[in-house]
């Protein structure tokens, strides 16, 4: 039953990064760097949460969310895009912005805790009926729709990236922008277009920390460093949706036992005392473990990445302009 | 008569100006159905530039373009396309990652959303065997040879019916024999009614394969539409450069004197971690020029990253005068006086933003009297620099100035005055003249056999064979990382198979070749 709780727990907590990721993926396949996941994040967190507050209708509060992670997504993609200017320098510019707007706006919008709509939940009862199994199962379907969205949205992120023209356009402009301009497709039109729907996606992740899966509880914080988590998760995935959505779902199980080992006084069925009751600063270091195995991850991904010669898009981190090259 | 067929192409007074020069300055070219015209210049002369206008890259700021009689405006590269055009540009343009009916498919309207490879690996397949032009269409291209990417950059164009090819050096980036297959790919093109722009500065290449040529220097033109059968080497040669070039350099016997550099099962990685030196065992004597021959990446440069210990070998040893380069730094093979001039001069060879000045001490700064202990004399740089600038000729107004901002040639001077008077007797250049204009290639080309004449020994690396078989009095050819021969008479047949991946000894014997005759 536990185990269920965990897998369950872990499904809700991915589901957060895996949208954070995939708009990653998306930004950085078109050659953008996508440094500002965090602040897409919690901007679509805090607007999300107060539109749904203020229109009723979570839908459109998940909607308002999107387009405000996207708005902020256009000033990325002005500075880097047109501007030509350092993709990095922007992304922590533009995350810096997101953090302070919903600073401002999320002030006190803790108030409203428990007065804001909230996405639905699917739960199948049926299963209830299936003895001890499907009372697990049940546990772990019993998850909000936006589980359901994400879950779904990694094999069609898959599909549209390898299979569809718009997909093999998207890796061209990644890969070779001068190539792909010269076959008469639009690099930089192409590259806002990604920019933009990569912020929507973060964005919508952070809509489903403020009014779906974490609900309850709201704090202009409320993203916690996983923007940054999806940073290197999309390094992890080596570009790629259905890698990265391991990535996400072990991340999902990680902040999970980090919140499980703080309670209990004793671990593995009162073998051991729990070593965090010792001193009340080592649940510091039970903190620090996601961003830790962040770190671990993009050592793995970057290592495996490098032995089977794939990695970054080429072009990534490169703003184009046409006839660069060439001229001397 | 070619002079019957009607024209598909006719640009009158292009000009085009980029922040600070004029790259085309009231050009004409015209080309007709079916013919192979030939468009010829030095580097920077503005035959590139003139190109990318007519397939829609660039915007003239003057002039006029007809496509089969009709005036048009050519937008973009799709445009360009639509009346017909297509480019294959010196640096294809093609996606690694992607296979080969990806990239072929890039831009098109059709497939509209889901591709379906499979039906389109087919359609690819057949248009290749059609025109022969044979490549595995489910192929990723970073697998492909270069002279297979070629073919899909022409596939490319072909599947979007164009029949006007513009082709940006194309024989750059060839072996000998791959550059004969592609000639008779591009006369049986022809010879189905495409009409092909061949750009290029290499002389008997034209002579060759054009019906046609027009010549560009600095953006203007000095011959239009002369046929190749009325035009000699030499002549073409002047109305490139301007003046008369001199072919020939009476070069010295050689005088070879004791081993300078000997390198023993040698093998070493890429920079992906990948076997670049496979079991490399050759040696340079006082005195002589030896060349190393091979297609763009063969080893070629690694060979010489670990001649000058810039890069780790995984096995063997090598030897440079009293020096074990294995086990020394790279301080230790500057103080042992290896000159060394790296492929890429703007990011290896010098710091593009420091003076010239600056950029020439590079290797003695930490010498009398350049340096006193910790300080720097300034006078003592100044004046070594104003040598050099005035031995070397290096056109500068002031020593001061960023390196960057020279042109190529003296850029190259600059290097070779640093590296030259340093050293002792191990030269090691590549491709010292890549990128150069004819003038400055002479100068350098000059200097490194002064080098030989004086003693030195002299390891060359260089794509152009042409300058490889002038120079050197012995060729090594790579291949895949193995040196596959070595000749000393400069025999073109035998480097080109080598080139190839023959090995020297599987080289049938034939009557000499009279083509040998390398100027």
């Amino acid at each position: 039953m536990e185990l269920f709780q965990l897998l369950a727990a872990a499904l809700a907590g991915g589901t957060v990064l895996l949208f954070g990721m995939l708009g990653g993926i998306f930004t950085e396949r078109s050659g953008v760097m996508n440094l500002a996941i965090e602040g897409y994040m919690l901007l679509g967190a805090t607007i999300s949460y107060s539109a749904s507050a203020s229109s009723g209708s979570p839908w459109i509060g998940l909607l308002m969310g999107a387009v405000a992670a996207a708005i902020l997504g256009i000033l990325h993609a002005i500075i880097c895009i047109s501007l030509k200017a350092d993709q990095v320098v922007s992304g922590l510019a533009t995350n810096f912005v997101g953090t302070g707007v919903s600073l401002v706006l999320g002030a006190n919008l803790t108030s409203l805790v428990g007065t804001v709509p909230l996405l639905p939940s699917v739960a199948f009862p049926k299963l209830l009926e299936l003895g001890w199994i499907g009372e697990g199962l049940y546990t772990l379907t019993k998850q909000s729709i936006m589980v359901y969205i994400g879950f779904v949205l990694i094999p069609i992120a898959q599909w549209y990236l390898t299979k569809t023209r718009p997909g093999m356009h998207l890796r061209a402009i990644g890969e070779n922008p001068e190539a792909a301009d010269a076959m008469g497709i639009n690099v930089n039109g192409l590259r806002y277009v990604y920019t933009i729907l990569g912020a929507a996606l973060a964005g919508i992740g952070g809509a489903a920390i403020s009014i779906a899966i974490y609900s309850g509880w709201f704090s202009e914080l409320t993203t916690n460093g996983r923007g940054w988590i999806c940073v290197g998760l999309v390094i992890f995935a080596q570009w790629n949706p259905v890698r990265g959505a391991f990535g996400a779902y072990f991340f999902g199980i990680l902040s999970r036992l980090v919140l499980d080992l703080k309670i209990p006084a004793t671990l593995f069925g009162g073998l051991v005392a729990n070593p965090f009751f010792l001193h009340p600063n080592y649940t510091f270091f039970l903190e620090m473990l996601p961003y830790f195995f962040t770190l671990v991850v993009m050592i793995i991904g970057a290592n495996s990445a490098k032995a089977k010669h794939i990695g970054a898009p080429s072009a990534l981190g490169r703003p184009y302009s046409r006839g660069e090259k060439g001229k001397q | 008569m070619l002079n019957d067929r009607p024209y598909v192409v006719e640009m009158k007074g292009i000009r085009k100006e980029f922040p600070g020069m004029v790259a085309n300055d009231n050009v004409d070219f015209s080309l007709r159905q079916g013919e192979i015209h030939t468009l010829l210049g030095e580097n920077g002369a503005g035959k590139s530039t003139l190109m990318n206008i007519l397939a829609g890259l660039y915007q003239p700021n003057a002039g006029s373009i007809k496509v089969h009689g009709k005036p048009v405006v050519l937008k973009s590269p799709k445009s360009a396309m639509q009346e017909g055009i297509g480019m294959i540009h010196q640096h294809f343009m093609l996606v690694p990652t992607q296979t080969v009916t990806e990239n072929i498919l890039l831009g098109l309207d059709e497939p509209r959303f889901v591709m379906n490879l499979k039906k389109y690996d087919k359609i690819i397949h057949d248009l290749g065997v059609e025109n022969n032009l044979e490549v595995d269409p489910s192929a990723y291209v970073w697998q492909l040879t270069v002279g297979e990417q070629q073919r899909v950059e022409i596939l490319k164009m072909l599947y979007r019916g164009c029949d006007i090819l513009i082709m940006d050096e194309p024989t750059a980036v060839l072996a000998p024999q791959e550059i004969e297959v592609l000639f008779n790919t591009l006369r049986t093109m022809t010879a189905h009614g495409k009409s092909i722009i061949f750009i290029s500065h290499k002389l008997n290449e034209i002579l060759e394969i054009a019906d046609r040529v027009t010549v560009l220097r600095q953006g203007k033109i000095t011959a239009c539409d002369v046929s190749t059968k009325d035009i000699t080497r030499h002549d073409l040669a002047s109305l490139m450069v301007g003046r008369k070039v001199i072919f020939s350099f009476d070069k010295n016997p050689c005088k070879c004197g004791c081993q300078i550099l000997d390198v023993k099962n040698v093998s070493a990685l890429n920079d992906k971690g990948l076997p670049a030196l496979r079991d490399v065992t050759m040696h340079v004597c006082c005195g002589e020029i030896v060349g190393i021959a091979g297609v763009a990446g063969n080893g070629q440069t690694i060979l010489a990253d670990c001649v000058t210990g810039m890069r780790p070998t995984t096995a063997g040893t090598i030897k440079a005068g009293n020096l074990d380069i294995g086990n020394s730094t790279i301080k230790d093979a500057i103080k042992e006086g290896i000159a060394y001039i790296p492929e890429d001069r703007h990011h290896v060879a010098t710091a593009g933003n420091m003076s010239v000045a600056n950029n020439v001490i590079m290797k003695n700064y930490d010498r009398e009297p350049i340096s006193q202990g910790w300080k720097m004399n300034r006078p003592a740089v100044r004046s070594y620099a104003e040598k050099l600038r005035e031995e070397y000729k290096i056109a500068i107004p002031t020593i001061d100035k960023p390196i960057r901002l020279l042109s190529g040639g003296n850029i190259q001077r600059a290097i070779l005055a640093r590296e030259l008077s340093n050293m002792k007797q191990l030269l090691v250049a590549v491709q010292p003249t890549r990128g150069l204009d004819v003038g400055a290639i002479e100068g350098i080309q000059r200097m490194i056999l002064a080098q030989r004449d004086a003693g030195a020994g002299v390891l060359l690396i260089s794509e152009e064979l042409e300058e490889l078989v002038t120079l050197s009095d012995r060729i090594y050819v790579m291949f895949e990382g193995q040196i596959m021969g070595e000749v000393a008479d400069g025999d073109i047949r035998k480097i080109g198979l080598m080139m190839t991946g023959t090995r020297l000894e599987d080289i049938p014997e034939e009557e000499p070749q009279t083509e040998k005759s390398a100027e």
